[in-house]
C-alpha cells in the first residue's frame, strides 16, 4: 500500500506522443532521482503526475487510490492535488510577505490561523529563514526565493513532493541547505520524494533510487549506487559518460 | 453657482448612483473576467469578441434599451423602476460592467501561467485559484474601476434617458448641465462641469497611480 505506482501514462503535444511510461513504482520515505538529456520528458514527467499537463492516458495509484490522469479535473483532483508538493526550477513569488506566501497552502486547506502561525514558523525555521518572514517575497534572491518555495510545500506537510531541478539556479551554499532539508525531512517524515537533476553529483549524493529518461521513455532505473557504477543500458552508460548525442 | 443644498444634492446623487453602480458591475465583472482569463471554454473567444464590443458600447443605445425594459409594457415594467435613481444605477451596470470584464481579463493574462500553476499545484480550489490571481491582479484591475468610475460618473445619454432629469429626483450632474447650459445658464454649467472635472480626475489620478506600480512591480 505504501507505493506510489504509475502505468500506461501517455502525454502527447500535438498528436504527438513526447512521453511513454508503462509502469514505474516508487517506495515510501524514499529520494528518487530523474535524470536524462534535456527534453527527454523528465519534467512532463513530473508535471503530470503533479496534476499541472493533462496526459492523453495514464493512471496513478497513490499509496491505494487509483486516478484516472487523463480525465481528471480540477475540482476531482483536488484530494489528490493538496498531498502533492511541487518545486519548479524558478519560483513564483506572489506580491504580499514571505509569511503570507508560506502560508498559502494551509489557508487554501483551511487551517485556523493559530496553527498557520506555528506551521510557517517551524517551516521558516527548517530552511533556516525564519528572519525573513516579514520581508517581501519580490526581494529575496534567488536562492533564498527557492528555499521559501521548498517551505511553501513543506509547511502542508504532502506525501509527495516532486523537485523539479530545484537547484539549478542556486549557488554551493544553498544548494548544500537546500539538501541537508531534503535529507531531514526524508529522515523525519512519510513521505516520498521525485526530484528531476541535471546535476549527476547531486543525484548519486541524494537519492536512493534513480530514473533514466531518453526520448520519453524510462531507459533504466535501479539503486542509485548501481545506476552509477554499473549501468547497464548502452544510452545511460553514454550518458553517464558525457558521450550522449541528443 | 455656489455649493448650494441643491448642487450638494446633485453631486450627492451622481456619486451615489455611480458608486453602487461599479460596485454591483465589480460583482459581476471582475469574477467574468478572471475566469475568463484563467480558464478555457468553446466559444470562449466569441465571447471576449463580444465584450471588447460592448466595452464601447454607445451611451444613447444602453439607455433605450433599459428603457424599453423598464418601461410600462417592458419586461421589467412591473418592478416601475423608470425615472428613478434604480433605472440609473442599471444602466450604469450595463455600461460598466463589460469594461471591468474587459480590462479584469486583461490584468489577469498579463500575469504570467507561473502564477496560475502555482496557487493550483499548492492546493487551490477552482474558485480559490480565481481569488489568488485576482489578488495578485489587484492592480491593474483596480486601474479598470478607477476606468470604468471615470466613464460612467460623466455619462448623460443613459443617465438622462432612464432617469429623466427630475428636480430633487433623479438630476445628477451631467444632466444638470445640460439643463443649465440649456437655460443659458452657462456659468452654472461651467461650475457643475468643474466639479465633475474634479471627480474624474481624482479617479482617473488613481487609474495612473495603479497602472505605474502595475509597471514598477512588472519591472522587479
Amino acid at each position: 500500500m505504501n507505493k506510489l505506482k504509475l502505468s500506461d501514462l501517455e502525454v502527447a503535444y500535438r498528436g504527438k506522443t513526447v512521453l511513454r511510461v508503462d509502469k514505474a513504482v516508487f517506495e515510501h520515505r524514499k529520494i528518487y532521482g530523474i535524470v536524462g538529456p534535456s527534453g527527454s520528458g523528465k519534467s512532463t514527467l513530473l508535471r503530470a503526475m503533479t496534476l499541472l499537463e493533462q496526459p492523453a492516458a495514464g493512471r496513478m495509484d497513490v499509496f491505494g487510490t487509483v486516478v484516472d490522469l487523463s480525465s481528471l479535473t480540477h475540482a476531482k483532483g483536488l484530494p489528490l492535488q493538496r498531498r502533492i508538493g511541487y518545486v519548479p526550477q524558478k519560483p513564483t513569488m506572489f506580491d504580499s510577505t514571505v509569511f503570507d506566501n508560506v502560508a498559502l497552502g494551509l489557508r487554501y486547506r483551511g487551517t485556523d490561523r493559530t496553527a498557520i502561525r506555528s506551521l510557517v514558523t517551524e517551516a521558516l525555521e527548517l530552511v533556516e529563514l525564519g528572519h525573513t518572514a516579514k520581508q517581501r517575497a519580490h526581494t529575496l534572491s534567488g536562492g533564498e526565493a527557492q528555499r521559501i518555495a521548498l517551505a511553501r510545500v513543506l509547511v502542508y506537510q504532502p506525501d509527495l513532493l516532486f523537485l523539479d531541478e530545484p537547484t539549478a539556479n542556486l549557488d554551493p551554499y544553498h544548494i548544500a541547505i537546500f539538501e541537508r532539508v531534503l535529507k531531514a525531512i526524508q529522515q523525519t517524515r512519510d513521505i516520498t520524494i521525485l526530484i528531476v537533476t541535471h546535476n549527476l553529483q547531486q543525484a548519486r549524493r541524494l537519492t536512493d533510487e534513480c530514473l533514466f529518461i531518453h526520448k520519453g521513455r524510462i531507459v533504466e532505473n535501479g539503486s542509485t549506487e548501481a545506476f552509477f557504477t554499473r549501468p547497464k543500458s548502452p544510452e545511460l552508460q553514454d550518458f553517464l559518460c558525457g558521450r550522449m548525442i541528443y | 453657482m455656489l455649493m448650494t443644498p441643491e448642487v450638494w444634492e446633485v453631486v450627492w446623487l451622481s456619486l451615489k448612483v455611480t458608486t453602487t453602480a461599479i460596485l454591483l458591475g465589480s460583482l459581476i465583472g471582475i469574477p467574468l473576467g478572471a475566469c475568463l482569463g484563467l480558464y478555457s471554454f468553446p466559444g470562449k473567444r466569441l465571447v471576449i469578441v463580444l465584450i471588447y464590443t460592448c466595452m464601447g458600447l454607445p451611451p444613447v443605445l444602453v439607455g433605450v434599451i433599459v428603457y424599453l425594459l423598464l418601461s410600462r409594457y417592458g419586461p421589467l415594467g412591473s418592478l416601475g423602476l423608470l425615472f428613478t435613481p434604480e433605472a440609473m444605477m442599471l444602466a450604469q451596470v450595463v455600461l460598466v460592467t463589460p469594461i471591468l470584464a474587459g480590462l479584469s481579463l486583461s490584468a489577469v493574462q498579463a500575469k504570467e501561467r507561473a502564477y496560475w500553476e502555482t496557487a493550483k499545484s499548492l492546493g487551490a480550489s477552482p474558485l480559490q485559484l480565481v481569488f489568488t490571481i485576482v489578488k495578485e491582479a489587484r492592480k491593474g484591475i483596480w486601474a479598470g474601476v478607477a476606468a470604468a468610475y471615470g466613464r460612467a460618473i460623466s455619462e448623460v445619454g443613459a443617465v438622462m434617458l432612464v432617469g429623466g432629469n427630475i428636480e430633487h429626483h433623479t438630476r445628477v450632474m451631467t444632466t444638470a448641465i445640460i439643463l443649465e447650459t440649456r437655460m443659458g445658464n452657462f456659468t452654472a454649467g461651467l461650475q457643475m462641469g468643474l466639479v465633475l472635472l474634479l471627480i474624474s480626475f481624482l479617479f482617473n489620478s488613481f487609474l495612473v497611480i495603479g497602472v505605474l506600480n502595475q509597471l514598477k512591480t512588472g519591472r522587479r
